[in-house]
Formats: structure tokens, C-alpha cells, sequence
């Protein structure tokens, strides 16, 4: 099931469009990842689902009926351009902001124990937001949007400006919710994340959804046939036979194996590939080469240019 | 659930705990208190040296009148002891000389001689006492003279204070006694309290809406509120701290005010700020009978002000001026993503309020004038011309066209800046200017 869908969801300022017509779905329990170039409209959109701003045409809906004020208790949001009270204390600013989630003053509580101690940092409790350096303050930032356990946790770009081994610990938070049965919306620019995380994806771009799917499906619809071959032997003297059949992209012979990048041209199957190979020379290796969600979003975005 | 209550009792402890919150809190009445009754305390402070002065009559008319009293002795020295100290007053135990010529009648002057410098309060006292030796001098003269029986009491007689009672008819036709002092003092009370609130928690609500902008948590809570709500809680919740600034000052103030009365001698028949004032403005000219009357007519003429009718006008110009002006700091606070950009904003919205206050002191004057009138009816002056016109009596349809108007701005105002203040508070980068913000009127949520 949806937790959340938007229906041909259209916004515009003024006289620029930020959102024409975009639909998507995002099934419960997974991480579905909102891409885009800058300037696409992910934040309109994301916006919207916030109930922060209305669309102008178009419909929103949650746990398949349409969504309601209320649902925002629902929510939590993390957004991109974050910041706190500078002049208040960080467990009071984390009690207000709970609350203002729908939690009480005793629910507040116990939730942020829990993850004041998960993440060691009781200590900071009684200090002001100014006295923490960015990282920290983001990690506070992150408890105050997961404290009310909301069913929809939208993240925009969640990673920046941690430091590896905290990103690390945020990314097993993150994928523990959603094992416990959290939707999760991640948007982002880095691609690497997007393959490690996101079960689902849709692509913005000037406005439009240009690609959506399952991340694998996409990928695999991207893919070119190209493999990636490592072998022994000497390939040298197929290789004028191999070039009727297959467009040899790389080809290496100083490493310890040799290796090829070979991309076969219509008619060919992997299967083809492997007996070519077989009979002139020792394959080590032999892996398909799936595009990476960087490729595709660079491929995508430039079609669409 | 409306969270209107959890934004509005943020800005209310957060702003109440600081601490420049309670030093300022604390500390104004007792500046205040310091300003008005320092001075009235000092210039009631005797001068308590004990000085003799040395007295050389040399036109005989004074000798012996100068009557000594605790503080200050005057002794009448014959010539060969003047001639002697004259030259060396240092080393006798006068502290001063005092040569009167004799020719004072014609010269009227006489010489002060003194190794030190002579306060002016014995300056004073001895101008007077010789004055009126001379005065009495040349009167028995002319009584002499013209051999008029009791023509010294019937000079006395002439002189006659006059005090104006101001009566005022009411619509029925019924005299009321009334005071234009009280109403002045109370016009520029009102009119002073509304002044600096409108000013200083106005642009508390512009600096809170900035700081959310600034620091980008703005997203985040209206995550969770409505624009609206986040904008009205803040304006509501700057609104109660301003009123629990006030609310201790007047505590304060009549602690204040019933500590110092044990200290002002003489002030044992005041019992308001307004007389601690007057009193430490009359002490200089020794309050004589006269003044001491005037008092008490104020005093009496207190009880003809509407107290009820007054305060429930400055409930409602305080909080209809202060919705009307925090609601447009709100939205352009909103605006800006500097506070330097603020600047061209804030001047407009300020020119409104000083007018005010200087309409305020034209309309005191003359509460009925026309520019009176008008500049109570607009709304951006209305909350403090309207409220110094108030103790003077003001015709109900007046009060009722002024408050009517006040409310429509109010209420306009409000919608207004709330529109401006959704879009306002998630624009970054964009110059804001006034047509901009006109715009964003129209702008959809």
C-alpha cells in the first residue's frame, strides 16, 4: 500500500512553475528517494507534503484517503537549509519541538532520553544551541525529527556536514526505522547514497517527474550490456573477430590479470560473450556492468535538457 | 489541535528569562525613581555647617536687624575690628565678611568677602534678609510720610493669589469639577507608556521573526504550526512580556514611591508619582501656601477623571496600536534576510509613531482642535493621540469612531501581514521592496 501518493500535483509563483504535474507513490516501509538537479522543485514538493504550501491543482493523499490537517503530527522533516534557536537550551529546544509534534511534555521526555543516551550526549542537555559545533547541532537537529515517531520521515540531503563516522551511525538509525516500519522520503545529491538506501525513486526535473520506479528496475533499464572481464591469456589475436560483434571499450594488459570493457552490439547475450571468451582464454572474472544512479542521473537530466 | 498556546508561552519564558530581561526590569524604576527624587532629596537637604559671618554696617541701617539662625550667625563688628580682619580673614574664625557701604541705599549692593566659595543658598539668604530689612525700612518711611492709618495692612491687603477653577458640564448638564494638570499628566502618561511600547515590542516581534529566518528553524516549526499561528504566538506572547514589564514597574512604582515618601520631608501629603514630580520641580521655590492649595485642588479634582473609562481605553489603544504595528514589524521582518535590509522598512513604519507623540503634545494643549481630532481617528496615530485626548473628556461617538476604526486596521493589518509573512518567511535571496510585498498579498498559500 501507498502511505503517501501525490496526483498530478501542480504549483507555480508568481510566474515561474515549480510543479507541473508530478505524481508519485510512495509505498509504507520503504525509502524512496526524491532526486533531482537544483532548482527542480523537490522542495515545492516537499513542501507540500509538509502542508506548508498547497498545490494549486492536484490532490494529496496518506494511508490512501486524502490527507488531513492532522496529518502532519504524522510527519517529521527534516529540511535541507536546517538551523535552531541559537540563545535556547538544546533540551528544552527539543522538548518545544516535540511538542509542538503533538507530543506531551512527559512523551517529550522519555523519547528524548532514550535518544539523548542512544547517542551520548545527555551532557549537552542544559547547553545553549550556539555552544555546539554544526555537527553536533545537527544531530540534535535529527533527534527532534524522529523523537514523535512519525509514520513519514522526510530527510533532505540528512548526511551533510557529518563526519563519515557519524553519517554511518545516522544511516543505521535511519534504515532501523524503517525496519520497524517507517516510510522514509531521502532526498539528496549524492547518488551513492541513493543506491545504498532507496528501494524506490523519482526523478524531478524543470518541474516534471521525468523517471520513477524501483531503483534496481531502473537501473537495469539503464544498463548498456557492458561487462566487465578479467582473464589470463592473450587476447590480442581475437581481437580482430571480437570487433564485428562487440565494441571493446577498455582493454588492459599490465595489471596482474588482464581486463577488458566490452560492450556487445545487438544480438549478443552474455551467454554468447562467455563462450567467445572461453575458447582463447582463462576468465577470471565476468560481471555486468549496471549503470550507476550518478550515470543515470547524468544521462537522464542531459536527454531531458 | 491549535499550538498557538506552545508558540506563544516560548516567546513568553524564553524572553522573561534572560537575563537583560530582569536587569532592565529591575533596574528602570529605580533609575527613574533616582531622577525624579534625587534631586527633590538633595535641594531638601539642609546645609548643615555652622558659619558665622562677620558684619560690618557702615550705613547703620541694618545693624542688628540681621536675625542669626541655627546654622548661620551674623555678627555686627565695630570698624576697628573690621579694619583689623580685613586684611587677614584667614586666620579669624569668621567664615565670611560682609561690608555693606553706606551708600547701600543708593548702590544696593553690598560685599560678600570669603576665603572659600560661597553656596548659593546663603547667597540667597542674605540677598532676602537684607532686602527685606530695606524694604521694611523704606515702607515704615512712607508711612511716616504720608500718615495714612494702617496703611501697611492695607498694602498687605492687595496682595491676592488667584487659582482658576476649572469646571467642566457634563452632557446632562451637571457641573464637574476638573483639572487640566491631571489631565495633562495623565495625557502624557498614556500617551509615553503607548509610545515606547509600540517602539521597543515592536521591534521584538521583527528581530523574533528575523532570528527564526535567519537561523532557518522556521521551516521546521511551521512544519508543525501554521504560519499564522507561529506569527500571532509570537505577537501575542512579545505582547505579555511587554505587559508583565509593565504590570512590575507599577508594583515597583508604588513600593518605590511609598518607600521614598519617609524620605521627602514635606511630601507626607503626596500620594502620587505625578506629586513626587511636581514637588521636586516646586521645592526650589519653597512651596508656599498658595502652591501647597494648588495641590490640593489637583488632589480633589482627581476624583472628576473617569479612572474606569481611562483605563479600559488604554487596555484597548495598547493592544489595538500594538497588534497594529507588531503585525506589520512581523511581516517585515519576515521580508528581510538581514537586518540591514530592515532599515529602509523600519523608518516608514516609525515616522507614524513619533508624529504621534508630537501631535500627542499639541493635543494636550488643546484636546479639542481639529488636528486633535483627526490624528485620533487614523489608526497609526489613533492608540496615543486618542489616549492624551481621553482625560480630558472625549464625546463617546468620538471614542466609538476611533476604537471602530482601530479594530477594522487591526484586524486588515493582521490578515495583511499574515499573507506576507507565510511567503515572506521562506524567501531567501530575494531583495524585498515594498511592491514586493504587495505581491506577496496575492500570492495563494
Amino acid at each position: 500500500m501507498d502511505l503517501f501518493s501525490a496526483k498530478e500535483v501542480t504549483k507555480s509563483y508568481a510566474n515561474f512553475k515549480a510543479l507541473s504535474e508530478v505524481s508519485i507513490s510512495v509505498p509504507e516501509g520503504t525509502v524512496f528517494g526524491l532526486l533531482g538537479p537544483n532548482g527542480a522543485g523537490k522542495t515545492t514538493l516537499i513542501r507540500i507534503i509538509n502542508q506548508i504550501t498547497a498545490p494549486d491543482s492536484g490532490s494529496i493523499w496518506f494511508e490512501g484517503r486524502p490527507m488531513k490537517q492532522d496529518d502532519i503530527y504524522r510527519i517529521g522533516y527534516l529540511p535541507e537549509e536546517r538551523g535552531l534557536y541559537k540563545k535556547m537550551k538544546v533540551g528544552e529546544q527539543a522538548l518545544y519541538l516535540g511538542m509542538l509534534k503533538g507530543l506531551s511534555r512527559r512523551d517529550a521526555m522519555r523519547e528524548l532520553k532514550i535518544w539523548f543516551e542512544k547517542f551520548e550526549i545527555i551532557s549537552w542537555w542544559d547547553k545553549k544551541v550556539m555552544e555546539l559545533s554544526k555537527g553536533m547541532q545537527q544531530k540534535v537537529q535529527f533527534i527532534c525529527t524522529v523523537l514523535h515517531k512519525p509514520k513519514l520521515m522526510i530527510f533532505d540531503e540528512p548526511f551533510s556536514g557529518f563526519d563519515p563516522i557519524n553519517a554511518e551511525i545516522l544511516k543505521d538509525e535511519i534504515l532501523r526505522m524503517k525496519r520497524e516500519g517507517a516510510t522514509i522520503i531521502f532526498s539528496t545529491h549524492n547518488m551513492e547514497s541513493v543506491e545504498e538506501l532507496c528501494d524506490h525513486i523519482a526523478l524531478i526535473d524543470k518541474s516534471k517527474k521525468i523517471l520513477d520506479g524501483p531503483t534496481l528496475n531502473i537501473r537495469e533499464k539503464y544498463k548498456s550490456n557492458i561487462f566487465d572481464v578479467a582473464y589470463k591469456g592473450d587476447f590480442a589475436k581475437i581481437e580482430q573477430e571480437f570487433a564485428n560483434k562487440y565494441s571493446i571499450l577498455a582493454h588492459d594488459e599490465t595489471g596482474r590479470t588482464n581486463s577488458l570493457k566490452i560492450q556487445f552490439l545487438n544480438g549478443s547475450s552474455s551467454g554468447s560473450l562467455i563462450k567467445d571468451l572461453v575458447d582463447h582464454v582463462e576468465i577470471v572474472s565476468f560481471n555486468e556492468l549496471i549503470p550507476s544512479m550518478n550515470e543515470v542521473f547524468i544521462k537522464v537530466v542531459k536527454q531531458n535538457a | 489541535m491549535s499550538k498557538i498556546g506552545l508558540v506563544l508561552s516560548r516567546e513568553y519564558t524564553t524572553r522573561v528569562k534572560k537575563k537583560s530581561f530582569i536587569v532592565v526590569t529591575l533596574l528602570m524604576p529605580v533609575l527613574m525613581a533616582a531622577m525624579f527624587i534625587l534631586p527633590a532629596y538633595f535641594m531638601s537637604q539642609d546645609d548643615t555647617k555652622v558659619r558665622t559671618i562677620a558684619v560690618y554696617d557702615g550705613s547703620t541701617i541694618l545693624l542688628g536687624q540681621l536675625e542669626s539662625n541655627e546654622y548661620t550667625k551674623y555678627k555686627f563688628i565695630p570698624e576697628e575690628e573690621y579694619n583689623k580682619i580685613k586684611e587677614n580673614l584667614k586666620s579669624t574664625e569668621y567664615y565670611a565678611l560682609l561690608i555693606i557701604h553706606p551708600n547701600i541705599l543708593t548702590t544696593k549692593t553690598v560685599q560678600l568677602v570669603s576665603t572659600s566659595n560661597i553656596p548659593f543658598d546663603l547667597k540667597n539668604q542674605i540677598q532676602n534678609k537684607i532686602r527685606s530689612v530695606i524694604e521694611k525700612e523704606k515702607m515704615a518711611e512712607v508711612i511716616k510720610q504720608t500718615a495714612i492709618p494702617d496703611l501697611e495692612a492695607r498694602i498687605k491687603a492687595t496682595k491676592t493669589p488667584i487659582s482658576v477653577n476649572t469646571i467642566k458640564l457634563g452632557e446632562s448638564g451637571e457641573a464637574k469639577k476638573s483639572s487640566t494638570e491631571i489631565g495633562m499628566i495623565l495625557g502624557y502618561i498614556f500617551g509615553f507608556v503607548i509610545y515606547f511600547f509600540l517602539l521597543i515590542y515592536g521591534q521584538m516581534v521583527m528581530q523574533g521573526v528575523m532570528e527564526e529566518k535567519q537561523s532557518r528553524i522556521v521551516e521546521v516549526i511551521i512544519s508543525s504550526v501554521k504560519p499564522f499561528e507561529l506569527m500571532m504566538g509570537k505577537i501575542i506572547g512579545i505582547a505579555m512580556v511587554g505587559l508583565t514589564q509593565l504590570a512590575i514597574w507599577i508594583i515597583l512604582g508604588i513600593a518605590i514611591i511609598s518607600g521614598a515618601r519617609g524620605m521627602l520631608p514635606g511630601a507626607e501629603k503626596a500620594g502620587t508619582a505625578q506629586e513626587i514630580m511636581a514637588q521636586s520641580q516646586m521645592a526650589a521655590q519653597a512651596g508656599s501656601p498658595a502652591e501647597l492649595d494648588k495641590m490640593q485642588d489637583i488632589l480633589s479634582s482627581l476624583g472628576s477623571v473617569n479612572f474606569p473609562l481611562i483605563i479600559f481605553c488604554f487596555i484597548f489603544f495598547f493592544i489595538g496600536g500594538y497588534l497594529l504595528y507588531s503585525s506589520l514589524y512581523a511581516a517585515i521582518g519576515s521580508a528581510v534576510d538581514a537586518p540591514e535590509d530592515a532599515q529602509q522598512f523600519i523608518m516608514p513604519i516609525m515616522m507614524p509613531i513619533i508624529l504621534s507623540i508630537m501631535v500627542m503634545m499639541s493635543a494636550i494643549k488643546n484636546p479639542e482642535g481639529s488636528v486633535a481630532f483627526w490624528f485620533s481617528m487614523v489608526p497609526f496615530t489613533s492608540p496615543i493621540v486618542m489616549m492624551a485626548r481621553i482625560p480630558f473628556g472625549v464625546p463617546y461617538w468620538q471614542l466609538a469612531l476611533s476604537m471602530i476604526i482601530l479594530i477594522v486596521s487591526f484586524v486588515g493589518m493582521v490578515w495583511a501581514a499574515g499573507k506576507i509573512y507565510r511567503t515572506g518567511i521562506l524567501m531567501y535571496g530575494k531583495k524585498a521592496s515594498w511592491k514586493e510585498l504587495g505581491k506577496w498579498l496575492t500570492y495563494k498559500s
